[in-house]
């Protein structure tokens, strides 16, 4: 990789990815209202939120949870840089889960019961996903003989075929990361739900919560990247997939109703975490010699 | 207009009190998200947390029971803030106006912006008042503004 295309790739990384991620942000809102029946706000509506949050007096009740959110929101930038940089796929979940643990520390130095219970239930999220992505990065090792996203990236034939399962639980990643029914257990995105008020955002307000409106558009990026890496040439194909995700999950968000936490951790453990095992099996007894 | 005022006109979130009310006017105000209304197109959003609201809907007459929690959620909203009287007893007091347990309005406990009548206040009043205030908000500095001392003198006598 050359310096220049290095230097592509951060810009791409750190300027045009929230760009991106509003869009996304965005377009789940429209379609949401959509499936509701609703004209539904405009696609740059996530904009004009951030952009009314900073212009907010700045008034928080603990600043140590900003400075947390400040790491989420750093932690989403560098994993995002990593994968589309083509780095280390355990690196950069070390560095998402530093951020999931930044964002749960924050929540719990906030003295209220609702950022309380909000952010145990961020807790089990993590536990329900994390296993997840960990098997992804493993299954992509099987196939690619690298944990490398740049060897995910140049690998000629599409990962999807054999790994079908792993576009289910991406799906359900999809959901828990971006605070979806049934997942959204510990804190709701702010079109219509509502769950112990905002969880881990409830003492959050104003320039802190652009911190995290602002991570979340990174996030969204960051998932879709995450599964277009099962069919990533041509880069097109790995962009419909991803967005196949995100579409779905924004379906289920609209048919299903909120379950509870318990719910969702026999969904990870009992049927996700098993199926990628199984898929994992699959792809380990019929690799070839070079994997 | 600028773009933090044009941000502001485009993203209202809106938290929701009833202080007394009959709960008329609230069924109007849910009305609003339904697909006839459907204020979000509007970027106006339903928020249960007083600390990300940007107006206060109050409904009702206020009384004495709820004049407190009236003013702590006031409190608790983020500068720039404004607050719209739903319906003609949050306005002020309507047939309850001279009721022992009632204040007899919104404005008797805090600053009042806009005032939507009617009993109950239709769908269609609700969101012009709202965007009434809107132009207000926009034009507004990020500078806490005082609770009316009059409001105050009120509370602390009824506190005795």
């Amino acid at each position: 990789m050359s310096a220049l295309d290095t230097a592509v790739r951060l810009l791409l990384a750190v300027v045009v990815a929230p760009w991106v991620g509003m869009l996304l942000v965005g377009l789940d809102r429209k379609l949401s209202a959509r499936l509701q029946g609703r004209v539904g706000p405009p696609l740059t509506q996530p904009f004009y939120d951030l952009v009314k949050l900073l212009a907010k007096q700045g008034d928080t009740t603990s600043r140590f949870q900003t400075a947390c959110l400040a790491l989420f929101l750093a932690s989403n930038v560098v994993s995002l840089a990593l994968v589309l940089m083509g780095g280390d796929l355990l690196v950069m979940l070390f560095v998402l889960a530093f951020g999931a643990v930044a964002y749960i520390v924050g929540g719990f130095s906030a003295k209220s019961p609702y950022s309380q219970l909000g952010t145990q239930r961020e807790l089990l999220q993590l536990l329900t996903y994390e296993p997840l992505l960990v098997f992804l990065a493993v299954g992509i090792y099987l196939r690619t003989g690298s944990f490398l996203a740049s060897a995910a990236f140049s690998h000629a034939e599409p990962l999807l075929p054999e790994m079908p399962v792993f576009v289910l639980t991406l799906i359900a990643v999809f959901g828990i990361k971006l605070r979806k029914s049934p997942f959204d257990i510990a804190s709701s995105p702010h079109h219509g739900h509502q769950e112990v008020v905002r969880g881990p955002l409830s003492e959050v307000a104003g320039p802190s919560l652009a911190l995290v409106e602002l991570a979340h558009w990174y996030e969204a990026v960051l998932l879709v990247a995450l599964a277009s890496l099962l069919w990533a040439s041509p880069i097109w194909a790995g962009a419909l997939v991803g967005l196949g995700c995100l579409l779905a999950s924004i379906v289920v968000d609209n048919v299903a109703a909120r379950l509870t936490w318990s719910w969702m951790l026999r969904f990870g453990w009992l049927v996700a975490v098993p199926a990628s095992i199984l898929n994992l099996i699959y792809l380990y007894a019929t690799r070839g010699g070079g994997g | 207009m600028n773009l933090i005022q044009k941000a502001r006109m485009k993203s209202p979130w809106i938290l929701h009190f009833n202080a007394g009310s009959c709960n008329g006017c609230d069924i109007e105000i849910l009305s609003c998200l339904t697909p006839v209304y459907d204020i979000e197109r509007f970027g106006a959003v339903n928020v249960g947390n007083p600390k990300h609201a940007d107006v206060l809907l109050v409904t009702g007459p206020v009384n004495r029971r709820n004049e407190r929690v009236l003013r702590n959620l006031y409190e608790q909203m983020l500068d720039p803030k404004i607050v719209v009287a739903v319906g003609t007893c949050a306005s002020s007091g309507g047939v309850f106006h001279n009721c022992y347990n009632c204040l007899g309005g919104v404005d008797k406990v805090i600053p009042v912006d806009v005032y939507v009548p009617g009993c109950a206040a239709k769908p269609e009043t609700i969101i012009e008042g709202v965007i009434l205030g809107l132009e207000k908000l926009a034009k507004m500095p990020a500078k806490p503004r005082p609770v009316r001392q009059e409001a105050k003198a009120e509370s602390a006598e009824a506190e005795r």
